[in-house]
């Protein structure tokens, strides 16, 4: 018997070989998310053995969740959050969640379209997952998606002051949109201290436990960067 | 004592058990002494920083050239050995790790991504360290062996020999443009990171 395994029955698990590219055995979460929340379903396929499912963006943080919370489910980790836009402009933008249930060894896809013609805003699964807290952030930089909810949405691999836009839309030119002596001057005007000084770094907190000639510097507002 | 000797060997070192001495010109000895002792500074971002540490590991022995002491301080190194891509989030630290270190140093750009970007022609690379910091040694691969680096090395230990102490002028810190901070204008980084062949506005999907 496997420990913490939900179902103690069950056989060790093994990888599967010879799986068709569409249909195959459904993971039984799709079925249970259509007769639960039967207007935010749209639909469900298998590809590859792993579970699509399609919902509405307005119902994501309803559905992931009781897809966290609930007994039956109980999906525990959340391993990705990204974006797909496809090379055809008319077709919609999709966010993807990538949730694993250890307890039951269960992989499911979750996906929302967005029109790309309307603000591109979805609810944050931070509240859920504090693993989301990075990549949402990711995502947003890569490709502009605003995740309602985030507790700090901001660039995470790009810097700050990144003016140029979103480097994985479709849009986005391979070489950025600025010359190459432009983007070297905005890349060299960043302050480094000015995002990981001592005070970033929470020292805040700590303040009262540094020796005194510290505190009076830091008071007096110097950066100790260096 | 010396002048009594007529060999050249014996005139370089004195006779045994006698007192030695030696006759040579000062750039030549004050060249040998820097160059046979650089103290690297790494600077490794990718897979060049991996053949680099092989360079300095037993098998190719960077210790025979007098770098065993790699200076992880860069206030107390020669060379900087700019090992891998660099992207413009790192654009600022490079330049500000070559700003602390003291004259005279070098730098040695280890790698097609560090030298020219490489095959990363994209947004987030930069195009060849020398549009951040004036660099002494350019070593091509990808990634360089060990033999190729230490050649690089020996370039600029050949380098380091050549100079002469009347001129000053290269040890003259480069000052960047206060206004954009940039060493070269901008017009010639813009000719310099040019694709070959490519237009710039050249993208897969035709966008």
């Amino acid at each position: 018997m496997l420990p913490g395994s939900a179902n103690p029955g069950a056989p060790a698990p093994a990888t599967p070989r010879n799986l068709p590219q569409r249909g195959g055995e459904p993971n039984p979460s799709a079925a249970a998310i259509a007769a639960k929340f039967g207007k935010s379903f749209v639909r469900s396929e298998v590809i590859w053995g792993d579970t699509n499912v399609y919902i509405q963006a307005s119902a994501v943080s309803e559905i992931i969740r009781w897809l966290h919370d609930d007994a039956t489910q109980q999906y525990d980790y959340l391993s990705d959050v990204t974006a797909v836009e496809f090379r055809d402009a008319e077709q919609p933008l999709e966010v993807v969640w990538h949730l694993r249930s250890l307890p039951f060894r269960r992989f499911l896809r979750v996906k929302v379209s967005l029109d790309k013609r309307a603000p591109l805003a979805v609810d944050s699964v931070w509240p859920i997952y504090k693993s989301a807290n990075w990549l949402e952030r990711e995502c947003f930089d890569m490709f502009g998606i605003t995740f309602t909810g985030h507790p700090d949405l901001r660039r995470i691999l790009m810097w700050e002051s990144y003016r140029e836009g979103y480097p994985l839309r479709k849009d986005f030119p391979l070489r950025g949109r600025f010359s190459r002596a432009e983007q070297l001057r905005q890349a060299l005007s960043i302050t480094t201290e000015g995002r990981y000084s001592m005070e970033e770094l929470s020292v805040a907190q700590a303040f009262e436990d540094l020796p005194e000639d510290m505190r009076r510097r830091l008071a007096g507002g110097e950066r100790t960067g260096e | 004592m010396g002048l009594s000797h007529t060999t050249p060997t014996s005139a370089m070192f004195g006779a045994p058990h006698q007192e030695s001495w030696v006759t040579t010109k000062l750039d030549f000895l004050v060249n040998w002494s820097r160059a046979k002792s650089l103290w690297p500074m790494p600077f490794g971002t990718a897979c060049c920083a991996i053949e680099f540490m092989a360079t300095a590991a037993t098998r190719f022995d960077l210790a025979r050239f007098g770098m065993e002491r790699m200076s992880f301080s860069p206030r107390q190194a020669d060379v900087l050995i700019c090992a891998g891509r660099v992207p413009f989030k790192l654009a600022p630290v490079l330049r500000r790790i070559w700003q602390q270190m003291p004259q005279p140093k070098w730098a040695i750009s280890m790698g097609a991504c560090a030298s020219s970007g490489g095959m990363f022609d994209n947004y987030a690379v930069v195009q060849g360290i020398d549009t951040i910091i004036p660099v002494d040694v350019y070593v091509p691969g990808c990634p360089p062996r060990p033999e190729g680096l230490l050649y690089g090395i020996m370039m600029l230990q050949e380098k380091v020999m050549r100079e002469k102490m009347s001129d000053n002028t290269i040890r003259n810190e480069m000052e960047p443009d206060p206004e954009s901070g940039l060493y070269i204008p901008a017009s010639r980084i813009d000719e310099l990171s040019e694709p070959f062949g490519n237009s710039i506005q050249q993208t897969r999907s035709g966008l």
